[in-house]
């Protein structure tokens, strides 16, 4: 007789696994390999225990659980928001009736895909950052680079869940797909570009908490609205989670910005890299690059996929049910501004469903602009001269309808000669990724942290700055 | 054509209306007198023994009596019994009516009569001969065609004709095209002569195109004829043996589920009766007809069995070694009725589950199937039970039951790897367990007992989602591979181009040949070719 496991223990979860023997099963095929997986290709800093942040249910109050935890041994679990039983799908030609609770044989193959999708970003970025351990700015960015990391790791397994649960057959070998593809890989690529892209040093993590996790949030928002319930109410749930990345990414660039306003009113100069800090430029060329590859990951800004989706109700537009229209958009029209190659702008006019990657790309950037307003502020407050901006979409873009175009930061479209004599004013240079890299000691004494970052204002779960958040050797 | 009546295609001779059958020793004269105001739906009159559906299932159920309830008949002649017209063909007020499903699966029934006559020359022993004693147009010429011989009336009128192109902007579409040159060897200008002009060929010429095999004087014409008959019927091959009647059907083997969207065909195995495998192919033969007919909404029939594989097999035996010309014509008609499932529109899925018996000649309904499921564990409500899914092979899927295209189903289904064919003969009367069959390659998929029901749920789902139109074309063109045979251009060729000519505004719009045909306007064309 095998031993009997007690799956509630080991995976917390609220999706009754210890009494469903399909998932059962498919989670012992899968499990081992996860963790195959994340003994080589997540992080590579071996430490004693890190205080982190268990989600053990889903209600209201107290559904994560603080504690240092061996990493290896965290209990990703399966959650899933409470069911509403009386939900309805609210847009698209099914508007009005009854959320699915199983996959409509019509929509498999689109849902399979847009959840193979999701899921293959999730362990993407574990991969992106496996190596930033070495050299963490404190013992509390370390904390926070593995609390992303094992959250991460969980939202793989909400979409394993899913493709377990639901997809059959089909759906256990893209949940081991989910593993064999890495981001990089010359091979087995991950799906999308941004996720393939090194996430070589700490100002890089904390650009890609902020940008490219935001473009999670909002496909996550869009996949909340979802008719497949189950894939909803997983979303909402992940969504929670989420905040914490973009909390790190927001307070990250804070506490740069605050560095390097302080390091540049000591020394009255803007040129501080030789004082241990990040000159503003360099930041902008940061923030230039991460934004513009997470623009990318919304695809087209015309599509009929995503039209389709919409239609069947797979995939609503960002908080769907407060927006006042139809929901069907059969009949709407919107705008689409399109580079010229004589270096002017057209205006195009499109229906609104064609448009609906743009329409959540527009939602994202809105987002985006508060944090840089954010950061401005510190530097308004610092009395420094200097203000970030948020490129133009159009520019550095190899997605869409702007790839094959040179457009500049502030969305002139100039051509190749032009575009390549300005990008080092506006990418990272090769130079600023050596002297980046160069900052980047590890600092893993308590208290302490790196020369060229502010501490930040409070700790985790109300623990001060100076907590032992993680134990080492 | 609003159809409210429910289609039923059971027959008997007592009850015929626009058919005579009697039979005189060896040979049994089969007249078309269609009582004109017999349609099967109101709207149309008969005129000039043109046909519908209803005249063609009597046509049908007369050559399933003639092969079943009498061994002794050795030539079948089809005549008229009406003055100076033979058949003026399918009624084109009916067709005009007709909706267009309701036209495809009508010239498909047709097609499938005129080859189950051919079967009989080929196979029983019973060699079909057209006695054409006046006006033979369209259809009716078909009809001609699909016998052995044709013998027209030397009257200096009557005359075989294949009007559609010129008069009605379609095809002849039951084969006329195909067997004027491929089984009659017509030469390809004088069957384009022949096929564009609306008054047809008579006498010598008729004979010298080799449209028609002999001519016979009016005076004395049935007597020449039943001559003819007597003479050709000593060269008959037909087997001996006693002959079984036709009872009606009692719906004992074969139990058909409607769904939301799919039908459910279930086939049950025999225990120890006899007469197992007749009644269960006369119920298949007619639940295939009626769901066709009657529900074409069902885009979907799933294919199950349900039964003890080894008396599949047993019975298979007596059957196939009896070789008299009782089971000589079971298995041909078990050859025809899966030949019925290859052409039918419709997507075919089969399920092998626990106490399935898709067995040597039961298993060639899966192998029909578009797909095969095999349930890979204990049956869905009894997960302690030791029961397993499996499937059998036999002698019966090697060439007993050949598919249109001459091949059998295996051949077809392996046409990329002949040697796996010759490979798995060595499975034949082992159980094969779900593993194997699909290792074999037998089945689609072989989903465990966890997997199963929604797996099956989402495959349906997933075919029902589709363009039926699109659906029906893949399915035909995957179906049929390999060499093209008269039959598989007549499913395929012949009648996929006049599905798209009826569709064709030049046919079917307002001012198309069929709405315009007897108005005396003329039809408007769209001058452009396609």
């Amino acid at each position: 007789m095998p031993t009997k496991i007690d799956y509630d223990a080991k995976i917390p979860n609220n999706v009754d696994l210890s009494g469903d023997r399909r998932l059962q099963r498919a989670l012992e095929g899968w499990q081992p390999k996860f963790l195959d997986w994340w003994g080589e290709m997540g992080p590579t800093l071996r430490t004693q225990g890190v205080y982190l942040r268990t989600a053990v249910s889903v209600g209201r109050d107290g559904w994560a659980h603080f504690d240092h935890v061996n990493v290896p041994d965290y209990r990703w679990g399966i959650f899933l928001a409470e069911r509403d039983p009386d939900r309805v799908i609210t847009f698209g030609e099914h508007q009005g009736e009854p959320v699915w609770q199983q996959v409509p044989g019509e929509y498999r193959a689109d849902l399979q895909r847009l959840i193979v999708i999701q899921g293959d970003t999730e362990p993407a970025s574990v991969e992106q950052q496996k190596l930033l351990g070495l050299t963490a700015p404190s013992l509390y960015d370390l904390r926070n680079l593995f609390q992303v990391n094992v959250e991460e790791g969980r939202h793989l397994w909400a979409m394993v869940y899913l493709l377990h649960a639901y997809f059959g057959r089909e759906g256990r070998d893209e949940a081991e797909s989910l593993l064999l593809r890495n981001s990089g890989s010359p091979d087995a690529p991950r799906i999308l570009g941004a996720f393939n892209e090194e996430t070589a040093d700490w100002l890089a993590f904390y650009m890609f908490t902020y940008f490219t996790d935001r473009d999670g949030k909002y496909q996550l928002g869009t996949l909340k609205e979802s008719g497949f319930d189950p894939l909803s109410r997983t979303c909402e749930f992940m969504l929670k989670e989420e905040a914490h990345h973009m909390f790190v990414g927001t307070t990250g660039v804070d506490r740069v910005v605050t560095r390097s306003a302080e390091l540049i009113r000591e020394h009255d100069t803007f040129d501080i890299a030789g004082h241990g800090g990040i000159p503003l430029d360099l930041i902008q060329r940061y923030l230039n690059f991460h934004y513009t590859v997470s623009l990318d990951l919304f695809g087209s800004e015309t599509s009929t996929n995503a039209a389709n989706y919409y239609t069947a109700g797979l995939k609503g537009r960002w908080q769907e049910t407060r927006r006042k229209d139809d929901h069907k958009l059969t009949d709407a029209a919107g705008s689409l501004a399109r580079p010229r190659a004589d270096g002017t702008w057209e205006t195009e006019e499109l229906q609104a469903i064609l448009l609906l990657n743009l329409d959540l790309r527009e939602e994202y950037r809105a987002d985006c602009q508060t944090g840089v307003n954010r950061w401005n502020k510190i530097l308004d407050e610092a009395g420094i001269d200097f203000r970030f901006v948020l490129p133009h979409p159009g520019f550095n873009r190899e997605v869409g309808i702007n790839s094959g175009h040179h457009v500049t930061p502030d969305g002139t479209v100039v051509d190749e000669r032009t575009w390549l004599a300005g990008k080092r004013k506006w990418l990272p240079t090769p130079e600023d990724l050596t002297f980046v890299r160069s900052l980047m000691h590890p600092v893993y004494e308590r208290g302490k942290i790196a020369s060229w970052v502010a501490p930040p204002r409070q700790g985790i779960n109300g623990k001060p700055f100076d907590y032992e958040y993680v134990y080492l050797s | 054509m609003t159809r409210t009546t429910t289609v039923t295609f059971e027959r008997h001779p007592g009850g015929y209306r626009h058919w005579k059958l009697s039979t005189d020793g060896d040979v049994a004269w089969l007249e078309l007198d269609v009582d004109a105001d017999g349609g099967l739906v109101p709207g149309y009159e008969l005129k000039l023994n043109s046909y519908d559906l209803g005249v063609d299932i009597e046509l049908y159920d007369a050559t399933q009596r003639l092969r079943f309830e009498h061994p002794e008949v050795r030539v079948v002649i089809v005549t008229s019994a009406k003055d100076n017209v033979f058949c003026a063909g399918a009624n084109i007020r009916m067709l005009a009516s007709s909706s267009h499903e309701w036209k495809v699966n009508f010239c498909k029934f047709t097609n499938e009569t005129r080859n189950a006559m051919e079967d009989a020359t080929a196979h029983s022993g019973q060699l079909y001969v057209a006695a054409v004693n006046g006006t033979c147009a369209g259809g009716g010429y078909e009809i001609a065609l699909a016998c052995e011989k044709i013998l027209l009336v030397d009257d200096n009128s009557s005359t075989v004709a294949l009007p559609e192109v010129p008069l009605l902007g379609v095809l002849p579409g039951t084969g006329g095209l195909t067997r004027v040159v491929d089984k009659r060897g017509v030469r390809r200008d004088l069957a384009d002569v022949f096929a564009t002009r609306p008054d047809g060929i008579k006498g010598r010429t008729a004979v010298d195109w080799r449209l028609v095999d002999e001519l016979v004087p009016r005076q004395g014409f049935r007597e020449a004829v039943l001559a003819r008959a007597k003479e050709l019927a000593r060269t008959s091959e037909r087997l001996d043996g006693e002959g079984i009647e036709l009872a009606p059907l009692a719906h004992r083997y074969v139990d058909v589920v409607l769904g939301a969207a799919e039908a459910t065909i279930t086939v049950k195995g025999p225990q120890d009766d006899k007469g197992w495998l007749l009644d269960v192919t006369r119920e298949l033969d007619d639940a295939i007809l009626r769901l066709r007919t009657n529900e074409p909404a069902l885009g979907t029939w799933v294919l199950r069995t349900e039964g003890d594989p080894a008396k599949v097999l047993e019975h298979e035996r007596a059957v196939f070694d009896a070789k008299d010309c009782l089971s000589n014509e079971i298995v041909h008609y078990w050859k025809r009725t899966l030949k019925r499932l290859d052409v039918t529109s419709r997507s075919l899925i089969a399920l092998v589950e626990p106490g399935s018996c898709f067995a040597g000649l039961l298993l060639e309904l899966a192998l029909a199937a578009d797909r095969q499921y095999i349930l890979d564990g204990p049956p869905i409500d009894d997960e302690d039970s030791e029961e397993r899914a499996s499937i059998t092979l036999s002698e019966a899927n090697f060439g007993r039951f050949p598919m249109g295209n001459g091949l059998s189903r295996l051949e077809s289904r392996f046409f990329g790897d002949p040697d796996h064919v010759t490979r798995l003969a060595d499975e034949c009367g082992k159980p094969l367990r779900p593993a194997e069959v699909n290792d074999l390659g037998l089945v689609t998929d072989a989903p465990d007992d966890l997997d199963w029901e929604d797996e099956i749920r989402i495959a349906l789902e997933g075919r029902a989602s589709l363009s039926p139109d699109a659906l029906t074309g893949m399915e035909a063109n995957h179906r049929f591979v390999g060499p093209e045979t008269l039959e598989s251009k007549i499913f395929g060729r012949l009648a996929a181009w006049q599905n798209w000519i009826f569709t064709r505004p030049n046919a079917s719009g307002a001012e198309g040949t069929l709405r315009r045909y007897g108005t005396g306007q003329k039809a408007v064309f769209d001058r452009k070719r396609v």
